[in-house]
């Protein structure tokens, strides 16, 4: 097979495309003031996030994390925007109060941010040897059927459990009016 | 440090995921509406899945388990979504309204 020209420059801006969109599309979602930009901002956010599962030599995970973040939470969240009324309210509280709590919040996370951050670039990591094929696909359906098969049927319970609550949380609201 | 190789460093991955993590954290503390928590809370659930992916790929020795466990997690976040955004549904009713000042008293 030929090499392609500029391989690894052409990956270095795959990955960073990947970085940067999760890193703005996170930014969206938690700094927007209207909430479906906020919805918007976290299908970015999760795209990118699949855009790095593959990098992380799963692109299982990368297609999994597409179906059912963006295609399923963010869609469902998009109704719930729908069927209320979810707009931040204009500016109740005093401006200084408000630059207060604000400026208290983003400095919290601030340290939270650059003190994880100096941990994992502090760290001497050892990398393990993890065999080529492990982590594949049929790996992962194999141990799903044979280790993981109780978690499995356990989670399959929960989410049928789920949409039955849902279902029956939302209907008793209607039936009282 | 090659920047070429960039993306086979597992630090990096941690960076991007504590990012999220504090944007997540920000999004709880000030949205003042149930759907903006429960978007900032889906951006903590992807940050714990991202750290679990990282480091799965780069220190696990079977890389399938930490493939595994994010599916679950991804699992269990479309559950809690489904019942959130329902008694979300079902508080917006209720009181016409789902900013988190306004819900402040008990049924008793």
């Amino acid at each position: 097979m030929k090499e392609i020209p500029f391989a690894p420059y052409i990956l270095l801006a795959i990955f960073a495309l990947a970085v940067g969109t999760t890193v703005a599309g996170a930014l969206i979602a938690a700094f927007s003031t209207r909430i479906i930009r906020g919805v918007s901002g976290l299908m970015i956010s999760c795209i990118g996030l699949a855009g790095l599962y593959y990098f992380l030599n799963s692109p299982f995970l990368a297609l999994m994390e597409i179906l059912i973040y963006v295609g399923a939470v963010c869609i469902t969240i998009v109704f719930g925007v729908m069927l209320s009324e979810p707009d931040e309210p204009a500016q109740q509280e005093k401006r200084s109060h408000a630059a207060l709590w604000g400026g208290g919040a983003i400095l919290a996370c601030l340290i939270v941010f650059v003190a994880l951050s100096r941990l994992s670039l502090a760290g001497p990591w050892t990398l393990a040897n993890a065999p080529a094929d492990a982590g594949s696909v049929r790996a992962i359906g194999i141990s799903l059927l044979t280790t993981y098969s109780l978690p499995f049927e356990l989670i399959s319970l929960v989410l049928l459990v789920a949409i039955l609550g849902a279902l029956v949380i939302a209907r008793s609201g209607r039936t009282k009016e | 440090m090659n920047l070429l190789l960039l993306h086979q460093r597992p630090d990096i991955y941690f960076v991007v995921a504590a990012f999220l993590l504090a944007t997540g954290i920000y999004g709880l503390v000030r949205r003042r509406t149930l759907i903006g928590m429960l978007i900032a809370g889906e951006l903590i659930f992807s940050a714990a899945s991202l750290n679990i992916m990282a480091v799965n790929r780069f220190f696990a020795p079977d890389p399938a388990v930490g493939q595994i466990l994010v599916l679950f997690i991804m699992g269990l976040a479309a559950a809690e979504v489904a019942i959130a955004l329902s008694i979300i549904i079902a508080v917006y009713r209720n009181y016409r309204s789902i900013h988190s000042t306004d819900m402040s008293e008990l049924k008793g």
